[in-house]
């Protein structure tokens, strides 16, 4: 069976309008959700001059360039050319002279030939610059600052994990007086922004010498009001039998803690980790307040570096949000079937 | 092995009260099953003594030993729950180790329980299962084999076959004796099934409302029920009861019967409403003239071995009929009855029973 077989086969029954209807409206999806990326991915491949130029192309395409002896050291940029008798070829293009180019033929270097420039046609080839890539992990401290970045992340993704359903655990399997009122204190602070707390937290965090270490970035936030809700509705569906059945085989709490309800959570622990990650990785007006020095930058501040006040380096700014965006895209693909079955488990059982 | 004792033990929550002072004394080795209607509070009752609960009022103690305040991994005691609430995560061996590793057992020791255990229980093609690849009747017996491990001073099961289907009951119950048999500790077992508590029970104690209604040997409840509560709830099918008053001292007069004399009756006042109970095994089918009661035949069930025949008449409730072997009767037929004068129980309008002296 070929691929469009494959594709279009039927099942016996004609097309329907409906089935066009479906598909076009999944293709549009499609082309919202995914065209941008596309579009980022192959745009961070184009030169500095390709993504300047108008009317712009898919593809990365560069001019093609040839070293012409006799003409400097640089390499000069091929058209093709229709001559006057008709005939078309391909010539080196040495200056621009108003609506007037001046050309040579890469093969008879001594000859000048001046052409209007409607008449010329720039010879293009599919050339990915992956110098958008190297150059800013080389010069620029990008390898630095992923490793800050996957510092924070992971660092502030385990404390979020343990010190959160540490406490969900406490508001879910004991019973005390006042666990609502804490319950409802923690869902509270879910209403404020980090704009209205940002000054206060940042005089903390300064009074406590961590200003410019990432401690400052993963430590304020690590307790997340989202996680201990999260987590502690899905432990409250556990059976309260299990929890008995290990206080009476002599588990102290923290065995029960340790070794029954944290396997037993894992699904939602997987949503958890998985909203940490996204939440650390791309979080950017902490860590924009608290690090100003370069070399505890994190990727996000990092790519923030390449856009000026007056001068945007986009080939530079595309690439690395490329490198930025594949470690959360990889993430999401080995980690995606938790976060349906975990949310949908955290809700009702 | 342990003694229980329970002095005046209360449970409310908050306003509510469950249990209503409950004295009861369980001697090593004993098997005890608490029965009753559900909501009576026997699961209350089972998870006091286990530590589960807190208890209101009164007193719990093992060995002599108050242990109302020993939480209920010091109090020695190893529970079986109705779900099982075997560690889905854990292997059949990680789940019966738990316990054992909890209580800082070394690993040579452990292996050996567990061996034993699985041994005892037929379980050793499954050690390195989850609970879930499991029937449920293997995952019974890996409960009842997390509590044997280790070696409790009692243990309690709280309903443990209810979600077992009726033939692996049968077999369940058959491996319980047997268990009990061979390890001889002390148990404290809840159902709401009588019949288990009959098989199963060296002392049956009945629960109603919080209240022991009686405690004694299967048969003793059987034959000697303290009150209609009982008489009604132990035994299957259910015991008939009889409207009647008191003729005079010594003679009952059943509604739409004829009238017995009763020595139970005795002292009973003439007017008094009582009722009379019989069993469904101790109405004989009798000619016209010995007959006590006529019923009409509503429904008749063959069984093979015996017949129930089920009947009623105007002025007599529904009645049962345990009949040995076949029965000729069919449906539809008016049935003479006659009650085995001995094996008529009297309760007078309290529902308490009254025996001759």
């Amino acid at each position: 069976m070929s691929v469009a077989d494959f594709v279009t086969r039927r099942r016996g029954r004609r097309w329907h309008w409906t089935d066009i209807a479906a598909y076009s409206y999944l293709a549009l999806g499609v082309v919202l959700m995914f065209g941008p990326v596309l579009w980022l991915v192959l745009s961070s491949f184009k030169t500095q001059a390709a993504l300047l130029e108008f009317p712009p192309s898919l593809l990365p395409m560069t001019q093609e360039e040839v070293m012409v002896p006799g003409q400097g050291d640089k390499p000069l940029p091929l058209f093709k050319v229709t001559m006057d008798d008709g005939s078309v070829r391909t010539l080196a293009q040495v200056r621009r002279v108003g609506i007037q180019a001046q050309m040579v033929d890469p093969k008879d270097p001594g000859t000048v030939i001046r052409v209007p420039i409607e008449r010329r046609e720039p010879v293009r080839k599919f050339q990915l610059a992956l110098e958008n890539y190297t150059k800013p992990l080389q010069q620029f401290a990008f390898t630095r600052y992923l490793a800050n970045s996957v510092f924070v992340t992971v660092v502030a993704t385990l404390i979020t994990l343990i010190s959160n359903s540490m406490a969900a655990y406490a508001l879910s399997i004991y019973e005390f007086r006042g666990r609502n009122a804490a319950m409802l204190a923690v869902i509270g602070t879910l209403m404020i922004p980090i704009t209205i707390i940002l000054v206060p937290v940042y005089m903390v965090v300064a009074s406590l010498g961590m200003v410019n270490s990432l401690w400052a970035v993963i430590l304020p936030g690590a307790a997340t009001p989202t996680g201990v809700f999260l987590l502690r509705q899905y432990m409250l569906t556990l059976p309260r039998d299990l929890i008995e059945a290990a206080r009476m085989d002599k588990a102290s709490e923290w065995q029960i803690y340790w070794r029954i309800v944290m396997p037993l959570s894992l699904p939602a622990l997987a949503v958890l980790a998985i909203f940490s990650i996204m939440w650390r990785w791309n979080e950017f007006l902490w860590p924009l307040a608290v690090l100003t020095k370069t070399e505890s930058y994190t990727l996000q501040i990092g790519l923030n570096a390449f856009q000026g006040e007056l001068q945007v380096q986009w080939h530079y700014l595309l690439a690395m949000t490329v490198v930025t965006l594949a470690p959360v895209a990889l993430v999401f693909v080995f980690l995606q079937r938790f976060i349906t079955t975990g949310i949908a488990n955290t809700g009702m059982k | 092995m342990a003694q229980l004792e329970l002095k005046g033990v209360h449970k409310s929550y908050g306003p509510v009260k469950t249990i209503h002072g409950v004295d009861l004394s369980i001697g090593d080795g004993e098997f005890v099953v608490f029965v009753g209607p559900s909501g009576c509070g026997k699961s209350t009752l089972l998870r006091m003594i286990a530590g589960l609960e807190e208890i209101t009022d009164g007193t719990v103690s093992i060995d002599g030993k108050v242990v109302n305040d020993v939480p209920a991994a010091d109090r020695g005691l190893a529970m079986v729950f109705q779900s099982y609430a075997l560690y889905p995560h854990m292997s059949v061996y990680q789940n019966m180790a738990f316990g054992l590793e909890n209580m800082g057992l070394p690993r040579p020791e452990i292996e050996k329980r567990v061996q034993r255990a699985t041994t005892m229980l037929q379980l050793e093609p499954y050690l390195q299962r989850k609970p879930k690849m499991l029937s449920g009747g293997q995952r019974q017996r890996v409960a009842i084999g997390r509590a044997i491990v280790r070696d409790p001073k009692i243990f309690l099961f709280d309903e443990p076959l209810s979600n077992l289907d009726a033939e692996l009951r049968v077999a369940m119950r058959k491996e319980l004796s047997a268990l009990h048999a061979e390890i001889g500790g002390t148990m404290i077992y809840v159902t709401h099934d009588q019949v288990e508590a009959m098989t199963l029970a060296d002392r049956i104690v009945v629960l109603r409302a919080g209240r022991i209604e009686q405690v004694g040997t299967p048969l003793d409840l059987y034959h000697r029920p303290a009150n209609q509560f009982v008489a009604g709830f132990i035994g299957s099918p259910r015991m008939n009861f009889l409207k009647g008053t008191v003729a005079a001292p010594g003679t009952i007069a059943i509604a739409g019967g004829r009238s017995l004399d009763l020595p139970a009756a005795a002292g009973l006042p003439a007017g008094e409403e009582v009722t009379v109970g019989i069993r469904p095994e101790h109405v004989a089918l009798c000619g016209r003239e010995d007959a006590d009661v006529m019923i009409r035949l509503d429904l008749v069930e063959h069984l093979g071995g015996e017949t129930y025949l089920y009947g009623q008449s105007e002025t007599l409730p529904s009645m049962t009929i345990k009949q040995d072997g076949d029965c000729a009767a069919t449906r539809g037929d008016m049935l003479p009855l006659r009650l085995v004068r001995d094996r008529l129980h009297l309760f007078d309008s309290a529902g308490l029973v009254r025996r001759a002296a």
